[in-house]
Parts: structure tokens; sequence; C-alpha cells
């Protein structure tokens, strides 16, 4: 058990490590961070003492090592186009985007599961296949057309739902929620569902083929002619057993959710972490790419090490295959 | 060339593909946007870029099926009086001039980093594996947008500009690359251990043209269908990036920029300016996608 997770561990350590010495190659070689702090007119004396300031003139490694220790305690210097602190600015935008992937993780969830377990026992009924043809299309349509259409059906031709921002935020400390409000429950719907639908299809596809496999297996069969009823069969022994998969993707994906919410935030121009990113590609604000990078990267390796964990806490055979051999 | 021809005809793969109407109907259908993109200067109806002939008066024109539209424009037009359709047709070149370049850029270079994995093994085949896993660990769109912006950094403004539409193809190739690498490799490592390669290397050929002129050729049926899949991904990665405002320049629109656009007038209510662009690219990316996915069944021989 421990030596498992300690693998696991040193195995992320060298992942974060080149992630982070991709965003201080960033940092150390695009773009003269001197020339953009002290602007057009600077002395040789007031730009030598800036460089020993910022410990440019150490060798690559140290300042490497520098980058590192200020990255850990969140700390990536200035926007170069906001001029204030970049983790500042991340902070800020958070709430925004882990409510929006909460809700578009929750919503997929909600509705694949039941459509998957549906598909998968009524296989050929004409509910199934209009689901199934549904999840076609929610593949292959990109997100951000998906969030043009719903805007087009909701906001402009029926005038339902607002088509950007968060609508009115509650503040709670550092935390802005738009939960509290109408207005501002009234605009997450729209962008979730984008968000939401590809991950919707995902989990349904998912779950269809589980069950499907699970549905013809021996002690299905057996719970069925011990005289158990249908729903005791397929609720409390099937579903159970598809869930081990379903699990580990909708961890996995809530990752891509993260890194997708750049798309439906600009479509739907919500002030979350996706759109500052995107206003700083635009921009070659490096500070804020740089620290974005490290932070999905943290995010995603930090997922996988739990779906990881959870997979070997979950199926037993795990366990015993690594004493066996 | 008869011979050819019937060669083509006989084969199981034309004959798997003459049994699913879905199939031919979805290569009619790329066929037909490819010939529609490329003849575009023939055949389109309009030029968008010829300033001249553009008229303020025929601005936001509904389809012709529309009360006010006009037949003279079948979609509509924009907020400058430009032909929609034929603005999809020239965005459409852009989008798969983009597409391809990308796919074959990622094609080159995965299958070089496979082909060097795969045959050489030990030290150099783990460290490119493990950079292709962690790469893979993110969205592709996600690393393309970073190569995009790390590039824009890089670059001056005016040099950026020239060259915006080579970055783009460098920034989605760069963020596909893995897939191939990975589906050489692994059908390298199978073809290594076969006799012919024993046989070259006990007569002395080298080691590059093994790969290269035995291997090589056995290893593309996987690539071919990873290719066909990765385009239909690299035309939305461009697209998705065009919305973005991160892709190509707007003097070269793709079907992405003039989604992203035509998205400024959807409030207003002139819905076709964003809408046909985006149906033209889903109909495009589904046609290419169904093909790639018979392309697959078809030349796995298990489900033969």
């Amino acid at each position: 058990m421990f030596s498992f997770i300690a693998s696991r561990v040193l195995q992320a350590i060298p992942v974060m490590l080149a992630v982070a010495l991709i965003s201080f190659a960033m940092f150390a070689y695009v773009g003269d961070p001197i020339a953009i702090m002290l602007g057009q007119d600077f002395t040789e004396a007031q730009r030598a003492r800036l460089v020993e300031e910022l410990g440019l003139d150490q060798p690559f490694w140290v300042q490497f090592a520098h980058f590192i220790v200020n990255a850990i305690q969140g700390e990536f210097g200035l926007s170069y186009r906001l001029s204030r602190p970049v983790a500042q600015l991340i902070g800020e935008r958070a709430p925004a985007t882990l409510e929006l992937a909460f809700c578009a993780a929750f919503l997929a969830l909600l509705v694949g599961v039941p459509m998957g377990v549906y598909t998968g026992l009524y296989r050929h009924s004409w509910l199934s296949r209009f689901f199934l043809t549904f999840s076609l299309i929610g593949v292959s349509l990109p997100t951000f057309l998906i969030g043009i259409l719903l805007i087009l059906i909701f906001s402009v031709w029926l005038g339902l739902l607002p088509s950007f921002g968060r609508g009115d935020v509650v503040q709670l400390g550092w935390w802005s929620t738009g939960f509290l409000t109408l207005s501002g429950i009234k605009a997450l719907i729209l962008p979730s569902i984008t968000l939401g639908l590809f991950q919707l299809t995902l989990i349904m596809r998912l779950v269809r083929a589980e069950m499907l496999e699970v549905l013809r297996t021996d002690y299905i069969k057996f719970a069925r002619a011990r005289g158990l009823s249908n729903r005791a069969v397929n609720f409390g022994h099937a579903l159970k057993n598809t869930l081990v998969p379903v699990i580990t993707i909708v961890g996995l994906q809530l990752g891509a959710l993260i890194a997708f919410a750049i798309v439906t935030e600009t479509v739907f121009q919500w002030p979350g972490m996706g759109l500052l990113f995107i206003q700083s590609v635009g921009a070659a604000d490096i500070p804020v790419m740089a620290a974005y990078l490290m932070m999905i990267a943290a995010v995603f390796v930090g997922i996988n090490l739990i779906v990881d964990l959870l997979y070997y806490a979950v199926d037993p055979r795990l366990r015993v295959g690594r004493g066996g051999h | 060339m008869e011979a050819a021809l019937r060669r083509v005809f006989d084969s199981d793969l034309w004959w798997s593909f003459t049994r699913s109407p879905v199939v031919v109907l979805s290569a009619v259908v790329a066929l037909v946007c490819i010939l529609g993109a490329l003849l575009a200067p023939l055949i389109a109806p309009h030029n968008p870029f010829d300033l001249a002939s553009l008229n303020l008066s025929d601005a936001f024109k509904p389809p012709a099926w529309d009360a006010e539209g006009e037949g003279l424009y079948p979609l509509g037009t924009d907020d400058q009086g430009r032909d929609v359709l034929s603005a999809i047709m020239y965005g459409a070149r852009v989008s798969l001039l983009v597409g391809f370049s990308a796919t074959i850029f990622a094609m080159l270079l995965g299958v070089l980093v496979g082909l060097l994995a795969g045959y050489g093994g030990g030290f150099s085949d783990a460290v490119l594996m493990r950079i292709a896993d962690i790469q893979l660990t993110f969205p592709s769109i996600l690393i393309a947008l970073l190569v995009d912006g790390v590039v824009r950094a890089a670059l001056p403004r005016e040099v950026h500009d020239q060259i915006a539409l080579f970055v783009v193809i460098f920034a989605i190739g760069i963020s596909e690359w893995p897939k191939f690498a990975r589906t050489v490799r692994g059908s390298t490592l199978v073809e290594r251990n076969k006799e012919y390669v024993q046989a070259a290397r006990v007569i002395g050929v080298p080691s590059w043209r093994i790969m290269l002129s035995h291997v090589l050729p056995n290893v593309l049926g996987p690539v071919l269908v990873v290719a066909t899949l990765n385009l239909a991904l690299a035309i939305l990665s461009e697209a998705t990036l065009s919305f973005l405002g991160v892709g190509v320049p707007p003097t070269q629109p793709s079907l992405g920029t003039l989604i992203r656009i035509g998205n400024d007038f959807l409030m207003s209510g002139e819905w076709w300016i964003t809408i046909f662009p985006g149906v033209a690219l889903i109909v495009m990316v589904l046609s290419v996608n169904l093909l790639g996915d018979w392309l697959r069944d078809a030349l796995n021989p298990k489900l033969r």
C-alpha cells in the first residue's frame, strides 16, 4: 500500500518539475522583463540594480530554484497587462470558473447516468435510439457552436435567459458566488449546459457500455434466478458495478472541464480564469500564462493521483496482482 | 492504368466502402466541401475580398428564402454586404489548409519519434514516450493555445502577423503528435522482431534504412486512420483558436473567424452570419469523422 502511493507520488513530481521548467523558460527567455519594468528611459546603473534585485545575474539553476520556491508559495510576480499580482488576479477569477465547472459536472452526472442506464436496459426502444443520436451530435459539435446555438434560441429568440456575464454575485469573504441570487442562477444555466454537454454524452455512452457488459455476467443471472426484483438487480447489483470506471472517467474529465471552460467563458463573457488566460494569450502576458499553466498542471496531476489512489482503494484485484506475481 | 484501377475496385477496402451508404454519403460530402473550397475563386458567386464589388446597401440581407432576401445572395450577407456563401467557401480554404498542414506536420513528427522510440528502444524510447505521455495528460487545445501564446510573445508583432498562419499550423501540429508517435511505436515494436527485419539487419542494411524503407511501409495503415480522425480534430482546433481570436489573422478569415465575427451580430437577430459558417464546419468535421471511423473498422482485420 505505502509503496504504491509512494511510487505514484514520485511519478507526479517529475511531471510538475517539467511543467515548471517550461513555465520558467517562458519567463526567462520570452520577452525582456527589464525593458518591460523600466519602460523607455533608464540608466545603466538602474538596469544593473534591477538585474541584481531580480536575481537575473544568477546561474540558470539558481533562478529556477527561486522560481519553484516562489511558485509553491503562489508568487508569480506582476501581470504585464494589468500590473497587478498574478496570484490576486487568478484568486479573484477562480470562484467563477469553479462554480461553472461544478455545475457542468453535476449536470453531466445527473442527466448522463440515468440516460446511460436507460439506454443500457432498453436497448431497442425508440427513446434509446433518440438518446444515442443526440449523443453523436453532442460529440461532434464544437463547444463554442453549442454555446452560440443556445444563446440564439434561449436569449435571442425566446428571451428567457441572459447571454453573458454572471448576473448578480454575493461576496462571501473572498469567494464570490452566483448561487444566492436569481439572476446569478439564471446566468449559470446556459454556460453549464454548454460546458457539460460533451461530458454528459461521454458519461451516457460509458454507463451504457458498462451496463451492457455487466448485465451479461453470471452474478446478474444468478440474482435474477434468486427472484430479486428487477429494480434490485438493475440498481443494486448492476449499476453499482458500473460506477467504478465512471468515477475514474469523471475524475479525469474534471480537469478537461476546467480547460474547456476557456471556450465557454469566451462565448458567454464569463469572468473566470479561462477568460483571463485567453486575454493574456492575446496580449502576450507571460506571468499570467505561466501561472495558469502551473495551476492547470497541478490540477491535472492532482486529479490523476487521486484517481489512481481511488482505483487502488476500489479495485481489490490491483492489490492481489501486486503480491501474487 | 487499367490494372491499377482494377486493383482498387477489387480490394477489400473498396468492397467495404460500397457496402455502407453512410460512408459513401460522407465521402461525397467531404469531396464537395474540399472541391468547393479549392475551386472557390472559380465557382464562388462573389469575391468577398474584392472591396470594389461590396455594396453597403446590401448589408444584413437575410437568406434568399426569407421574404426580404435576394436570390443574388443565397445565404444572406454580413455587415459589409459580403455574400455569406462566398465567405464560407473562401473560409473553408483556410480551415482545410490549416487542418491538412497541421495534420501532416504532426504526422511527420509523430512517425519519426515513434520509429526512433520503437526501433531504437532503451533510453530514447523511455524518454520520448514519457514526454508523449505527459503531453497526452493535457487536452490538445490547451497545448495549442499555449504554444500560440508563447510564439506570440516571442516574436515582434509585425513578424507575427506575417507568419500567423504558420504559427497556428505549428501550434496545432505540436499539440497532436503524441497520438501518431504512440501508434507508430506500438506497430514498430511488433515489426521489429519479424524475420524480414532480422534478415535485413543480418545482411548489414543500416538502421535508418531498415526503419524508413522496411518498417515504415508496414506501419502506415494505423497511421492513416489516426491521420483521418486527427484531420477532423485539427479543423476543430483551428476553428476554436480562431473563434477565441488567437488563430489565423483577420486578413485570411477561416470558418472559425467567420463564426467569431458573426457572433457579434447574433444578439441583434442576424443569425445567418454566424450559423451558416457553423453548419459548414459541422458538416465538414462530421463527414471526415465518419470516414475515419469507417477506415478504422475496415483496416482492422478482427472486425471483418
